[in-house]
């Protein structure tokens, strides 16, 4: 094992992000931790609106005004990417880390062919790759990601593409300078089922050559428990639950975590069962409220979830939650111990 | 349940032409034959650009069928002429030949006015924000449905009739004033469902009614439309790309592929023993919740796309990615047979 081996990919902690809106201060990320290691895929989980793309955009230095970091860190091989200037972002952004989106035909130019804007990627960060090279390993990349008849499919437009097929240049496109770090933001929600499995047999696939890092955004936590190994779910800007991926779906261990299991129907279920819904609407971002933020859904709420953010309860393996419940049940163990 | 037949579908085709493109156009929907019993959920599957939409609205009549015929509890709604139908005396009981067998005859060309079905048939669109006009308040919106179909007889009733189907969806009185944009999505979609009761509907399109929604929301949605369904007898057609959805909504489910029905059958049965190797690759894409079972899962994946409804492939439209496609696929079109009783699917394997 080398020395990067050692150091983790990407650790992010205390992240605070917000938006400065004439509304008021939205609080989009509000403290998230967590780390990543190489050839490792965190799946974030969480519904419109929990900050899990605003995140992912502050990791990229993507923000955009009236968005800004306001608290924590985010360090990449032991470097501080927050203090990365101009060029150094530059340099960061797909040599290191790159990041592919929902919807691909609004992130490719319509009026570029697809050869065109692959090589541009490559030569954007790589100054002295000749056009033939550029080329060459485009072609290459695309066949990568599963595209055949490459010569004639990089002189085509994206509207020639259908939407499965696009997702793939897109990957390819995010992939071609090798980053070790890539986001995948929702890949696959536009997508059919079919396509959507095509997608992710492609990205397993991927992730087993080429040993870089992944986070993958979703809500669908079937795609989350093929695909990941470890998971954090959000809720209002904040990490609520964290863990190996088999702890998150078979020992749950935050009210939020298990009203999602609940409330889907299971394709594998045998016969008609009626859904356990989560009640209430998502939070309401400009009025978060003091405490927990999942307390006014909460069938479990108490008096103190209402006035304090729980801490995180350790519950091994790296599986932590940030419930109150948790806490009362390790005070009760402590107290047993002492007891007896 | 009982087993009366509320919607009979028999052969409807809808094509979109295309300027400067000779030939039929975007062969949208195909050929497609179903019933719908009273107080059911027929749920219809399948992948975007499948059809599945457009049969919704050429149903309701949003689109104007190419040909076929739909016939709305007895009465026929549109009929592009010469189906075989039981031939009737003035009395309306059927008429037997010499055998006891029943006379049929051709039915004419027939084109009903739709607004008085409109009100016993309505839709609920996929995206809440999209359907409902941003400039109207919430009662508005509800109460345009009660006007144009004259179901109040005073502003007073007008209003109480608002106030309950606003209850109904488990929204606020209040609620009436506001406008769409001041809802959530999930809020959205409630309102666009008591838009479509107020007309106090038998039959109702859900379209893709929760795809739009988050996680948490689409199980709440799930169990109103189940209530409601229950509390009104509703009928419905339920649309949706997610099948785990799908199967736990309906009792029974059909599968299009590119324009044509696939399979149709009981819900849990066609996910126990789908008989189409579509279906079948469409249950086994779906991703599991569930770790383990989803990594011990083998999985079909389908090489390539849907191809374009504009040009099907000839023979079964599904050959071109069928993992078992033979010869007979690319010249002949399997009929669709009744394979098991009430399971029906059309494919070339299934006759042997």
């Amino acid at each position: 094992m080398s020395n990067t081996e050692d150091k983790k990919l990407l650790e992010i902690k205390d992240l605070k992000v917000s938006f400065f809106t004439p509304a008021g201060e939205v609080k989009a990320v509000g403290g998230i931790s967590y780390e990543l290691g190489y050839g490792e895929v965190m799946g974030i989980v969480g519904e419109s609106g929990s900050g899990k793309s605003v995140e992912a955009y502050s990791i990229m230095g993507l923000l955009q005004s009236p968005g800004k970091v306001i608290g924590g860190s985010i360090t990449f091989e032991g470097e501080d990417v927050l203090a990365y200037n101009k060029n150094q972002l530059i340099d960061f952004r797909g040599n290191k880390v790159s990041m592919i989106f929902q919807n691909p035909m609004t992130c490719l130019n319509p009026v570029y062919t697809i050869g065109n804007q692959l090589t541009e990627a490559l030569r954007a960060h790589n100054k002295e790759i000749s056009a033939a090279d550029a080329n060459k390993k485009s072609m290459e990349m695309l066949e990568f990601v599963g595209i055949n008849n490459v010569e004639k499919r990089m002189k085509q437009f994206p509207h020639e593409f259908s939407g499965g097929m696009r997702q793939r240049v897109m990957i390819a496109m995010g992939l071609i300078c090798s980053p070790k770090l890539l986001i995948a933001d929702e890949p696959t929600t536009a997508l059919d089922v079919t396509i959507q499995a095509q997608i992710l047999e492609l990205m397993k696939d991927l992730q087993k050559k080429t040993r870089m890092g992944i986070i993958f955004i979703t809500h669908n936590l079937g795609v989350v428990a093929e695909i990941c190994d470890k998971v954090s779910v959000m809720y209002a800007g904040k990490i609520v639950e964290q863990g190996l991926v088999n702890d998150i779906f078979y020992k749950p261990a935050h009210p939020y975590t298990i009203g999602l299991l609940r409330s889907m129907p299971r394709v594998d279920a045998d016969e008609y069962e009626r859904l356990i819904p989560i009640e209430g609407t998502p939070v309401d971002m400009l009025n978060t409220p003091s405490g927990c933020p999942f307390a006014p859904r909460c069938e479990k709420c108490m008096q103190v979830c209402l006035k304090r953010m729980p801490p995180y309860v350790e519950l091994g393996n790296g599986h932590r939650s940030a419930c109150w419940l948790r806490v009362q049940e390790e005070m009760n163990k402590k107290e047993e111990q002492a007891n007896g | 349940m009982d087993n009366k037949m509320l919607l009979q579908v028999q052969e409807l085709r809808k094509y979109f032409p295309v300027k400067g493109v000779k030939g039929p156009g975007v062969q949208a929907v195909e050929g497609v034959s179903l019933e719908i019993k009273k107080g059911e959920t027929l749920g219809l599957v399948g992948e975007s650009g499948c059809g599945k939409t457009t049969l919704g609205r050429t149903i309701l009549r949003l689109y104007e069928p190419t040909s076929g015929r739909i016939v709305y509890d007895g009465n026929t709604i549109y009929d592009s002429g010469n189906f075989d139908i039981p031939a009737l005396d003035k009395e309306g009981k059927k008429l037997l030949d010499k055998d006891g067998k029943p006379l049929t005859k051709k039915s004419k060309k027939t084109s009903a006015d739709m607004l008085q079905y409109r009100r016993r048939m309505q839709i609920i669109f996929q995206d809440p924000s999209a359907s409902l006009d941003p400039r109207m308040t919430v009662g508005e919106i509800i109460g345009e449905a009660i006007d144009i179909h004259k179901l109040a007889g005073s502003k007073a009733e007008r209003t109480e009739m608002i106030k309950s189907l606003l209850d109904d969806v488990g929204l606020n009185t209040e609620h009436a004033n506001r406008f769409p944009h001041e809802f959530s999505g999930g809020q959205q979609q409630r309102v666009g469902i008591a838009r479509a009761l107020a007309v106090k509907p038998e039959f109702i399109v859900c379209d893709e009614p929760i795809s739009a929604l988050d996680v948490s929301i689409q199980s709440q949605i799930v169990n109103m439309l189940e209530d409601l369904q229950s509390n009104l007898g509703l009928t419905y057609l339920f649309i949706a790309h997610d099948l785990s959805v799908v199967r736990h909504i309906s009792n029974r489910i059909g599968v299009m592929y590119l324009g044509t029905l696939v399979e149709l059958g009981e819900s849990y049965e066609l996910n126990r023993r789908p008989l189409h190797p579509y279906t079948k690759t469409l249950l086994s894409a779906v991703p599991v919740p569930d770790p383990e079972k989803s990594r011990a899962k083998r999985r079909i994946v389908l090489e390539g796309d849907i191809p374009s409804p504009m040009n099907p492939p000839a023979g079964c439209r599904f050959h071109t990615r069928c993992p078992y496609a033979m010869p007979i696929c690319k010249q002949e079109v399997p009929a669709f047979k009744e394979y098991e009783k009430g399971h029906w699917a059309a494919c070339h394997l299934l006759e042997k």
